[in-house]
């Protein structure tokens, strides 16, 4: 176990609804989800004194504590790497706890990426930087018109795809069980709206030959915040999950979403990096894990997540898939809420949502016996269990 | 599809900063470089602060052939901006002297562009009187 695992817990989960146009600001958005979060928990704003989000995040921490009326906060931090640092709000929560920098964390995101700025619009003229993004790498890719997420990562799919001979087919069937979880999850954008191999393939390309519009995360308006103390405290709250371990690994060369300069794009190193964090050096082995919600901007990198993570080999996550191994009898139950391709897309923080409730009960598609659940956002990523008493 | 009839949409400027200068004056003049350690020689791209290799500062600007293969792609179909004529391709290529760069191929089919390609250097017009480098099919490719 490293040195944060167990020492920390996740006691209190909040969200706000998530839809097409949420008709309030950002701020608003994550206030809601922080009370919320509070409430679960059981514990007074005024016990607050840590804050932490990442990066391309439009909500001010000053302004948010103004309006929460957190008395004192002595940690704050954002995460770099935009929704690949997502999970990493987890590692600097649990840090924070464990050294005693804070005794009550925060851990949020507030998203208007439908209704506000989208992720997916074509902006020509993209900077050295962007919103502090955590990279540097759109003012190559602007002035031939690879705009957005999807063009940038289709360049590393299209890669992979030529390597192993997977096809977007292949893409496919993982979207079909996707939205077959977020076909029965009344939170979900994708909710009541199930598809077959025939409907993905029938939508329209986006980036060819990797990505069409079905193998796109549904930009959202919504947040999630978590409350995070110590084990030790946390015992005393309602439903508490332990922080069993967190990690966080960026790569020489790795970008965001982008990641075009590393020699073999066809692999996601970074994520085999962050799934030696997580273990390697604790008692928690890939079979342990009852549930794994993974990162799913667009389908190609969950299957690159997959061999990276180690769930399968290089260029066996399409057998993976195809044989079922993401449903809820499978080896491998994956992103339960439909992920953000299904559910939604708060940057990714949904998904942490997810495993929380899987872990506690009550999930819309709730499996049985969850002990112990993963996330990962490629290069940051946390193993979660119930907390024993 | 752009309209036939319409005039060409205008590629935007790229965002020139102190660090890719020297990359964005060469393309104007025609020239492909990249960034080499005067120290340990090590040639690299995007521009960076310092050598990852050997932490020197000191940088030297090196030519390049122009000549590469295809690395990856994508047609990129949608969103559109009208900056641009649709499908869009991008581009992976690895160039000879062993970096790599984001760009377009021209003077191709959509349809036949294909991991491996060989392919060569070419410039741009783009706004704000500047150039970008862009790569067509090379040898028999071409």
């Amino acid at each position: 176990m490293s040195g944060l695992g167990g020492r920390a817990a996740i006691v209190g989960a909040g969200a706000t609804e998530f839809s097409t146009e949420a008709g309030r600001s950002e701020t608003r958005l994550a206030t809601e989800a922080i009370l919320g979060a509070l409430a679960d928990a059981g514990l007074p704003v005024a016990d607050v004194d840590g804050l932490v989000s990442y990066t391309i995040d439009p909500v001010e921490e000053t302004e948010l504590a103004r309006g929460l009326g957190i008395p004192e906060i002595r940690w704050s931090s954002r995460v770099p790497y935009g929704g690949g640092g997502s999970q990493g709000v987890l590692l600097h929560a649990a840090a924070a706890v464990a050294s005693g920098a804070a005794d009550v964390v925060v851990a949020y995101r507030a998203v208007k990426a439908r209704s506000g700025r989208r992720f997916g619009a074509a902006r020509a003229g993209i900077g050295p930087s962007s919103s502090h993004s955590g990279t540097t790498a759109g003012q190559w890719c602007a002035p031939y018109g690879v705009l957005t997420p999807a063009s940038w990562f289709a360049l590393n799919a299209s890669r992979y795809m030529h390597r192993f001979g997977v096809t977007n087919e292949d893409f496919g069937r993982a979207v079909v069980q996707l939205r077959a979880y977020a076909a029965t999850n009344p939170a979900a954008r994708c909710y009541g709206r199930p598809i077959t191999l025939a409907d993905h393939q029938a939508s329209r390309w986006i980036a060819e030959p990797a990505i069409r519009l079905f193998d796109c995360c549904q930009e959202t308006d919504g947040s999630v915040a978590f409350v995070i103390t110590s084990t030790e405290r946390a015992g005393a709250t309602r439903a508490p999950v332990t922080i069993a371990a967190a990690g966080g690994a960026a790569l020489l060369g790795q970008e965001i979403a982008t990641d075009h300069y590393s020699a073999d794009l066809s692999v996601m190193a970074g994520s085999a990096a962050l799934a030696r964090r997580l273990f390697d050096r604790g008692d928690i082995k890939r079979s342990d894990v009852d549930v794994a919600l993974i990162y799913d901007a667009f389908s190609p990198i969950l299957f690159m997540q997959l061999e990276g993570l180690g769930f399968c080999g290089p260029g066996e996550a399409r057998d993976f898939v195809a044989d079922g191994n993401l449903s809820p009898s499978g080896a491998l139950p994956c992103n339960t809420n439909g992920g953000l391709i299904g559910e939604g897309y708060i940057h990714g923080l949904n998904l942490t949502l997810e495993a929380v409730r899987q872990l506690r009960g009550g999930a819309a598609n709730q499996l049985k016996d969850v002990r112990t659940a993963l996330v990962s956002a490629s290069r940051t990523g946390v193993l979660l269990t119930r907390l024993t008493r | 599809m752009t309209d036939a009839s319409a005039p060409p949409p205008v590629r935007p400027a790229p965002a020139i900063t102190e660090d890719n200068l020297f990359f964005w004056e060469a393309a104007r003049g025609g020239r492909l470089v990249a960034q080499r350690c005067a120290s340990c020689g090590l040639l690299r791209h995007p521009p960076r602060t310092a050598c990852p290799a050997c932490q020197s500062l000191d940088i030297e600007i090196a030519e390049l052939s122009g000549d590469g293969e295809v690395y990856s792609y994508a047609l990129l179909w949608h969103p559109r901006s009208p900056r641009f004529g649709y499908p869009v391709i991008a581009v992976l290529v690895d160039l000879a002297e062993g970096v790599r760069v984001v760009s377009n191929l021209v003077g191709i089919a959509p349809g036949e562009v294909r991991i491996g390609l060989p392919v060569t250097v070419e410039f741009e017009p783009c706004e704000g009187d500047l150039a970008v480098p862009v790569f067509r099919p090379r040898g028999e490719a071409a």
